[in-house]
């Protein structure tokens, strides 16, 4: 049968790319798994020995753990309520007709071209710097003390950075499904008396649902490995305050010497990554179906 | 009550003119339908009765009270949109009970009406459903059903029919036109489909390029057209119309004669003609002929049995009680 055969012949076809795929996978993990097994240390060259669990034990009874798996939510948690959020309103602004909207909106979309960290320097020299900073000036003009972000709300501050950064993104997304919505449901609901808050809860945010999920998706992927902010501003200082558990990944390794453990904690991150996927995806895996 | 009253009513959009200022009244428990081709204001007339657009001037009252600034939902009207504009995430109870919500009815009220609404419309078993769960016909009655609810002084339909079926489109047409003798309230319905304009309304409005050719009862409007666009629009198939010499020989610059106002034979008549194509629908034929003096194609109704092909020579003879007459600009002449 000529539909059998072309199908051998497509899986056939096909392998060289997924067996390039594969190992792509199944190498670097199967190389993290081995190094973290291993006592493995960078000022110890050559004294590497099997030291089976012990580097997760370590690192999972790291106090410094618990806090970067705290900021770790505490920062994907709030980009995201501030991005959702204000992408919504922003959407909804922008679907507003008025003079100028084409420039306004390539505007809105420029955040999301700078990279991360000319972003976070530029946020932290222009803006949150207790002494030349923007804001410091702004709070002297008022008479107030200037506030030193970086060294009191290290996490908020990085928060903003990156919402700041992910907005746009949100609002996009978020637009051109509002643009999608039938004007004609709108007037509908204005006819059966909803009035504009009734129309945005029941027409517009449903409306809305699905875009909304994608954008949380998409974001919690990226947001679970903030690091370049992280590295120029604070340094995951003062103390563990603004670690995360990539910038904490990245010290074990890097500053520490310590590959073995850094490689548990690369698995340790995978693992949870994978829960908060799987718990995603049984949330929203049903708005996307709908 | 559901009497509406356009005063002198006029929309613009920028600089264009879509409806230059007209006078309308729709009594009480009339069935009124807007007719006309397509971009002629019919349905930014519906929208300014709506209010989902606002006048750019005249007044429009309803039930005698000036209704010109109030908001669609004060204005007690409902409306059917021709995509239906159901709420896609709602259930067909949720869509129904929705402007009861809106209301702010008891859950118990919203519950007891919906369930009536849905015994009235046949959608009792479906009330659970999702609208893209649904045919066609049946989101049409949810969308109707969504209207009856409110209990509105009149229903406004922007061309519900437009997105069914042939077969689907007459059975909706019926389910409409007995709705209203039911409820016995005010419909203003738009359509460009003349036959469901004289099928259903006992007031037709004419329109064209904003402004009103004619008001009057199907058959008035049939029988008795004030000019060469409602002539030609009304009936199907369209009038004939005949220029020139037949026209001036009856003192008229155009004559006009409805297919099933000619008489046929083939021994003799007042106008010569060889059959160009005929239409076979069983119950008639429609014949189109032309004219062996090149004025032009006239189309005919023969009984459904008529035999005469293409190429046969026939002679047509107009009922002289059902000529129209027209003058230069197109008026009717009496």
């Amino acid at each position: 049968m000529p539909t059998q055969h072309s199908r051998v012949h497509a899986r056939l076809m096909i392998s060289p790319a997924v067996l390039l795929l594969l190992g792509w996978m199944l190498i670097p993990l199967g190389l993290t798994v081995y190094f973290s097994l291993l006592r493995y240390n960078l000022l110890m060259p050559g004294m590497e020995q099997w030291t089976g669990l012990t580097n997760y034990r370590f690192f999972l009874t790291d106090p410094a753990f618990f806090d970067a798996l705290r900021n770790t939510l505490v920062l994907v948690g709030g980009v995201l309520a501030i991005t959702v959020i204000g992408g919504v309103l922003l959407a909804l602004l922008l679907d507003q007709p008025f003079w100028g909207r084409g420039i306004v909106r390539v505007l809105v979309i420029a955040p999301f071209f700078i990279m991360p960290t000319v972003s976070a320097l530029v946020w932290k020299n222009m803006f949150m710097n207790p002494v030349s900073g923007l804001f410091a000036h702004a709070a002297k003009g008022l008479g107030l003390e200037p506030f030193d972000f970086l060294a009191h709300a290290p996490l908020f501050s990085i928060i903003l950075m990156v919402s700041w950064q992910w907005l746009p993104f949100a609002t996009l997304i978020l637009l051109t499904a509002l643009q999608s919505l039938d004007s004609e449901q709108l007037e509908a609901s204005e006819m059966d008396g909803a009035n504009y808050w009734n129309r945005f809860l029941f027409i517009v945010l449903p409306h809305l649902a699905r875009a909304i999920t994608v954008v949380i998706l998409i974001q919690t992927i990226f947001l679970l490995s903030i690091f370049a902010e992280i590295l120029v501003t604070t340094n995951g200082g003062p103390g563990t305050a603004s670690t995360n558990l990539t910038f904490l990944i990245y010290a074990q390794s890097l500053l520490h010497f310590d590959v073995g453990g850094g490689a548990a904690g690369g698995i340790i991150a995978i693992i949870l990554a994978n829960i908060v996927a799987i718990f995603l995806m049984r949330m929203i895996g049903k708005n996307l179906d709908a | 009550m559901g009497q509406i009253r356009l005063d002198a009513v006029s929309k613009s959009f920028g600089d264009v003119e879509v409806i230059r200022p007209l006078d309308l009244e729709i009594s009480d428990g009339e069935f009124v339908v807007f007719v006309g081709p397509s971009g002629c204001g019919k349905s930014t007339l519906l929208r300014l009765i709506a209010g989902l657009e606002d006048v750019t001037s005249g007044r429009i009252e309803i039930d005698g009270v000036d209704a010109t600034a109030v908001p669609p939902a004060k204005r007690r009207l409902a409306m059917v949109f021709q995509s239906y504009a159901l709420y896609p995430h709602m259930s067909v109870r949720k869509n129904i009970a929705f402007p009861l919500r809106m209301a702010g009815l008891g859950k118990d009220e919203q519950m007891r009406k919906v369930e009536e609404a849905a015994r009235v419309l046949n959608l009792t078993e479906y009330l659970d459903r999702r609208p893209r769960q649904l045919s066609g016909g049946q989101r049409q009655r949810v969308a109707i059903g969504r209207a009856i609810v409110r209990d509105p002084t009149a229903f406004l339909f922007d061309e519900p029919l437009s997105n069914l079926d042939a077969a689907l489109r007459v059975n909706m047409r019926l389910e409409i036109s007995e709705l209203h003798q039911s409820l016995e309230t005010t419909m203003v319905y738009v359509t460009h489909d003349q036959v469901e304009a004289m099928t259903m309304a006992e007031k037709i409005v004419v329109l064209q390029e904003g402004v009103i050719e004619q008001v009057g009862s199907p058959m008035e409007l049939y029988s008795a057209p004030r000019n060469r666009f409602v002539a030609g629009f009304i009936g199907s198939p369209t009038m004939n119309f005949v220029n020139g010499e037949e026209a001036a020989r009856r003192g008229a610059h155009s004559i006009g004669i409805r297919p099933e106002h000619l008489t046929i034979s083939t021994t003799d008549g007042a106008w010569q003609g060889t059959v160009g194509v005929a239409e076979h629908l069983g119950s008639d034929t429609f014949l189109y002929v032309h004219l062996s003096d090149g004025s032009g194609t006239l189309t005919v109704r023969a009984g459904g049995e008529y035999g005469a092909g293409h190429g046969d020579t026939v002679y047509l003879t107009p009922d002289p009680a059902k000529l129209h007459r027209f003058d230069a600009a197109g008026l009717r002449i009496e």
